[in-house]
């Protein structure tokens, strides 16, 4: 009979439910079982053969594939269980408070499990063209840069020979040097923002290395073509991101590639129950990465989209440790006796889009805690401020802050023991006029 | 003389960055850059620029049925020497099973430096 019971399972095996993982054996956890849908652990990570990943985890440089495989290794020297093809169906609460996840695979057929905590570990995917309404008929030679990504990296082919990307986000930056290399001709990389989402070092080593031009606030405003793409036409944007007449432009390819942003994939936290926020498209937590259900807890890009698998990694840790301890508190029972709430919400203005954690208990902190945001717009010049009970306590100087880089504040369980009836938390973006 | 400008990789800012040089190529002038590692940074990168090139080439007999496996240059190699290292790649296909860090090719495009495997194939 196969075990159906487990104290935590994590959804997902890609770099947040490995790391998650090895945190939970590590902080004294057993009885771990990590579901993952694909052929092999690793996730995203094993078609993203390009490097630049670890820098701040390893203090080296290395591939999707190589990072993978350094947690893939600490999950197999621990004995961690792990399925693989398996995917989940849906996650609920039993009524003594357990958790259940229903999940398919070829071997075992349809599977019923059991468990005390969660970790969702879902990770993102790709916005699709759907989304974005651009006018024309809908032929072959259309995809979404990740597919793109693993049609030449995993499957060995190449999708195209004349190539427009829409959107500049990393995916898409990625491959336009990618299929360069392979032969591709890459025309021209259209961003409908006055800026990129991409990092810098992207646009360097993978547009200006090759001479591929990137036209920032310009937008797709035709695809040509029936069966397959021939032509799509460019124009310029307005400040109201509306194409300007007269500003179109054609160029004849076979294929365009967009990498038009990701979303965090949360059908089964939606199933689940569990609070939604409405600006990141993942589940709300607190200071511990607990969900609005107990026991329940996210990291990674299912919580919100990371720009470095190294934050994901040490995101998913504190997920692994938090489970670890909710599980103790359990003692024999299916889930941990509810506590008196002292969830004091994180409040933000100047341009914040959103922070994670969203509430934060100041008794459960341990050494620092980590708030991480993002901005909305460009901005120079400005101060990350904190507040605690309205008195700076943190004062951060930025001189440039981007909606495609992540920020992050730490506060310390030292500035907090200043405000023992601590009552408001604010991070207020000011101009730094100094 | 000549210009070049450069997009600084060193931080979020992304200083454009002109280097004036003469005509023997020594540089007399940057200017555009916010801090001292902009300025390190673009005399690298005029005077001897440097890239990791990774790809992916075919392997064979794979019980895992894996088609491809990544590769890396072992070390930085010039940068002019991209498309000599891919074009040298073109074709190439390694035997199950593969480590990570084994050497797939000796010495790629003359650079002296190795290729090797970034993903485990059984
Ligand atoms: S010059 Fe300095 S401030 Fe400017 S982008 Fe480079 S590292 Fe950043």
């Amino acid at each position: 009979m196969e075990r159906t019971e487990y104290n935590l399972i994590i959804i997902g095996g890609g770099p947040a439910g490995l790391a998650a993982a090895v945190a939970a054996y590590d902080a004294g956890e057993r009885s771990i079982l990590i579901l993952e849908r694909e052929t092999r652990l690793g996730g995203i990570l094993n078609q993203c053969i390009h490097n630049g990943f670890g820098l701040h985890t390893f203090q080296e440089e290395l591939t999707g594939p190589e990072y993978a495989q350094r947690f893939i290794d600490k999950v197999l020297e621990r004995g961690i269980e792990y399925k693989l093809d398996t995917m989940v169906m849906s996650i609920g609460q039993g009524e003594d408070g357990s958790k259940e996840v229903m999940a398919v695979n070829e071997a075992d057929g349809l599977l019923l499990l059991k468990a005390r905590a969660l970790i969702l570990a879902m990770g993102c995917r790709e916005r699709s063209r759907g989304a974005l309404n651009i006018p024309g008929f809908r032929p072959a030679g259309i995809f979404s840069a990740g597919t793109a990504q693993r049609l030449v990296n995993i499957e060995g082919y190449l999708p195209g020979r004349r190539v427009v990307i829409l959107g500049s986000g990393d995916i898409g930056l990625i491959m336009a040097r990618r299929m360069t290399l392979e032969g591709a001709k890459v025309l021209v990389c259209a961003e409908l923002m006055p800026y990129s989402g991409g990092l810098k070092r992207n646009i360097v080593q993978c547009l200006d290395d090759f001479g591929i031009p990137l036209k920032l606030s310009h937008t797709v405003v035709r695809i040509e073509g029936k069966e397959r793409v021939e032509g799509v036409v460019i124009a310029q944007v307005g400040p109201d991101r509306k194409p300007i007449p007269g500003t179109e432009e054609h160029y004849d390819c076979d294929t365009l590639l967009l990498s038009v942003g990701l979303l965090p994939e949360n059908e089964l936290t939606i199933g689940l129950g569990a609070e939604i926020s409405r600006i990141t498209n993942g589940p709300v937590v607190n200071e511990s990465l607990e969900t609005s259900v107990p026991g329940v807890f996210a990291a990674g890009n299912v919580l919100h989209v990371h720009d470095l698998v190294d934050y994901v990694s040490e995101e998913a840790h504190l997920a692994g440790e938090r489970a670890a301890e909710y599980i103790t508190a359990c003692k024999d029972a299916m889930c941990a006796p509810p506590e008196k709430e002292k969830q004091i919400p994180v409040a933000f203005s100047g341009g914040i889009r959103y922070t994670v954690p969203c509430t934060i208990d100041p008794d459960k902190i341990g050494d620092w805690l980590k708030i991480r945001f993002r901005v909305g717009d460009v901005m120079t010049q400005r101060k990350v401020v904190l507040c605690l009970d309205s008195e700076p306590v943190l004062v951060k100087k930025r001189r440039v802050m981007a909606p495609g880089e992540m920020e992050e504040l730490v506060l310390t369980r030292k500035v907090l023991a200043a405000h023992p009836d601590l009552s408001s938390i604010e991070i207020r973006i000011e101009e730094d006029k100094a | 003389m000549n210009t070049v400008n450069l997009t600084c990789i060193g931080c979020p800012l992304g200083c454009q960055i002109e280097v004036l040089m003469d005509d023997d190529k020594n540089i007399r002038l940057i200017t555009g850059n916010t801090c001292p590692r902009g300025e390190k940074y673009a005399r690298k990168e005029v005077t001897a620029p440097t890239r990791i090139v990774t790809s992916s080439v075919r392997v064979y007999g794979s019980r895992q049925g894996e088609r491809m496996v990544s590769l890396k240059t072992a070390s930085d190699i010039p940068k002019e020497k991209i498309m000599d290292v891919i074009r040298d790649l073109r074709g190439v296909s390694v035997p199950c099973p593969v480590r990570i860090g084994d050497v797939l090719l000796h010495n790629i495009a003359g650079t002296g430096v190795d290729m090797i495997a970034t993903k485990d194939v059984d």
